[in-house]
């Protein structure tokens, strides 16, 4: 590295990355291999896994909508034994940290998986998705309730020793709530924030346009609400955050790096840019020289609130 | 697969409903197959936001013909690129169909655009010795494009559109049997049509032919990481989820479940 290269290592709670940049879980797998260099990345995320192999949704799975995509897969998942024996040895060959985001349907599971995973070496820490809709709850997900978040995060935290990232849900009333129960039941990171409920209907079908009815929307039509809840969770949490909602370039990367967060997660614009992520890491590196910054931390939280009255939480 | 920025070399309206488009395919390293799709962004801006998976319809040595139908946003939004303008393509992706060198003629069942995925088949197959014959549907005989290519390719074509009252099942079910009964076709392709891969699947395991069919689904990545197009195969007596985009979108007529 020489002197006036900038500094882009990041570390999140423990975890420390190359630089600001890694996947949102469920828009990146090992097909992307051949397109991008995961090495390059500030960690890898395989898809969220569950405990037994799970079907998903009907199709249509996707939609798109302005700015946007609307998604209900229902974690289509081969199960841990896949995950163990298949997913993680094929990732060895990497040497960025691997996160291991875990989805489940009860507190018992999540803390059973947890526990199966602490013994993966491989394995740099843990996401856990109490965020993705339940939408055969209305759309009610553990990380709608701040005691349910607590209970989880709490007992997890009692199995693991590896860094936990906690992927919040953007739809709740209070995020800063959530977030807190979260870091006091002792998660290390928050991911800020999944997709948003949402649906769309078909006028000349009378059909909704997703299989499942209802899914969760991303992309940059997003974004401007998970800048929102980037800046409230960082005013009240000290935990480091990993923006996730609508980041498609790198301007879109600082900007939440600017609200608050210490890395970002990119979904949905891996899909219409494969190397979007590479892009991404490239454009950070020439905004830092251009702006003279040395390090990430140089911006995290930097926004400027001068002349502007502050909203009180 | 990579994607690509290309220089499109034409883009025109060739009927009512569909578009014809050729690009400059010359820095494409791959092998490209008949069956095979890119994934195209349909535009510079955020809106529409999801590229759209397009099959090819000629392979030539430094160009790729693209035949696609004006449905939505994603192809509204095409049709406004210009000869001269570049256009991102990423691909190519996906399994494509599979002849061998024995087959002496196969069968192309095609319907709307699925014709044009076919015409790309058919066009290999001339290039290997193989004979083709085809059914053709359409809605309307303007949308019957591909038919002189096909021509070209050495193929004998029947033509049936809702136009003309003539592409019911039924009719088609006719057609299938009298082809069957007079070529020794050893292998069944199809593209286009639920109803006529329903059929056709019917048929093939009647008469014991083997057969291959090009899916259409809605995409996401189109390199099999969101999961989005999904579909089952029945194999060793269990029902699979499969990927359209990575593990097909051509699958085995047989295996594929059609429900």
């Amino acid at each position: 590295m020489t002197i006036n290269e900038p500094d882009l290592t990041v570390d999140i709670g423990g975890l420390e990355l190359q630089n600001p940049v890694m996947p949102a879980s469920g828009a990146f797998g090992e097909g992307m291999d051949q397109v991008i260099d995961f090495n390059l990345l500030g960690a890898v995320v395989p898809k969220s896994i569950t405990k037994f192999p799970r079907g998903g949704n009907p199709t249509p799975r996707v939609c798109e909508t302005y700015g946007g995509m609307i998604n209900s897969i229902g974690i289509q998942s081969k199960g841990i034994e896949h995950y163990l024996n298949e997913t993680l040895p094929y990732y060895r060959k990497y040497q960025v940290p691997l996160i291991s985001s875990i989805s489940a349907e009860s507190v018992e599971e999540f803390v059973e998986m947890a526990e199966t995973i602490e013994a993966v070496p491989n394995v740099a820490a843990l996401e856990l998705n109490i965020s993705c809709p339940n939408l055969k709850d209305n759309g009610l997900a553990f990380g709608m309730d701040e005691d349910i978040t607590y209970e989880l995060v709490r007992k997890v935290r009692g199995v693991t020793n590896k860094p936990i990232l906690t992927k919040l849900t953007p739809n709740v009333t209070n995020i800063q709530k959530i977030a807190l129960a979260a870091e006091n039941a002792g998660a290390d990171a928050l991911v800020v924030a999944n997709t948003l409920l949402s649906m769309a209907i078909d006028i000349d079908t009378w059909k909704p346009k997703i299989g499942n009815v209802m899914g969760g929307l991303s992309g940059p039509a997003v974004k401007p609400i998970i800048v929102r809840q980037i800046y409230q969770v960082h005013e009240v949490s000290r935990l480091p955050i990993i923006g996730c909602g609508g980041v498609m370039t790198a301007d879109d990367a600082i900007e939440m790096l600017l609200a608050g967060a210490t890395a970002v997660q990119v979904g949905t614009a891996n899909f219409v840019t494969p190397t979007a992520m590479i892009d991404m890491i490239d454009g950070i590196r020439k905004y830092m020289k251009a702006h003279d910054l040395k390090r990430i931390d140089d911006i995290v939280g930097k926004v400027v609130l001068t002349n502007q009255k502050k909203v009180e939480s | 697969m990579k994607a690509y920025d290309l220089k499109l070399l034409s883009n025109r309206q060739v009927s009512a409903r569909y578009w014809h488009m050729v690009v400059d395919a010359s820095a494409v390293e791959d092998n490209v197959q008949p069956g095979q799709f890119f994934n195209i962004r349909c535009g510079n801006t955020y809106s529409p936001l999801l590229r759209r998976p397009f099959s090819i319809y000629r392979i030539n040595k430094n160009t790729l013909e693209f035949l696609y139908l004006v449905k939505g946003e994603g192809t509204k939004k095409l049709t406004e690129l210009e000869k001269g303008e570049t256009i991102n393509l990423f691909g190519p992706l996906g399994v494509p169909f599979s002849l061998e060198k024995e087959d002496q003629t196969i069968l192309l069942l095609a319907r709307g655009v699925g014709i044009a995925t076919l015409a790309a088949l058919a066009q290999e197959a001339n290039e290997m010795g193989i004979k083709t014959v085809a059914i053709l549907s359409a809605r309307t005989r303007d949308d019957l494009l591909a038919t002189e290519a096909l021509h070209s390719f050495g193929a004998e074509v029947y033509k049936v559109t809702e136009e003309e009252g003539t592409s019911d099942v039924e009719n088609v079910r006719q057609i299938l049997h009298r082809i069957l009964d007079t070529h020794l076709i050893n292998r069944l392709f199809t593209c286009g049509s639920k109803r006529l891969s329903v059929l056709l699947q019917g048929i093939g395991k009647e008469r014991g032919i083997p057969g291959q069919i090009a899916l259409e689904e809605h995409m996401g990545c189109g390199m099999g990481v969101c999961y989005a197009c999904v579909c089952d195969i029945q194999r060793s007596g269990a029902k699979h989820s499969v990927k359209v985009c990575q593990d097909g979108p051509v699958f085995s007529l047989e295996e594929v479940v059609l429900a």
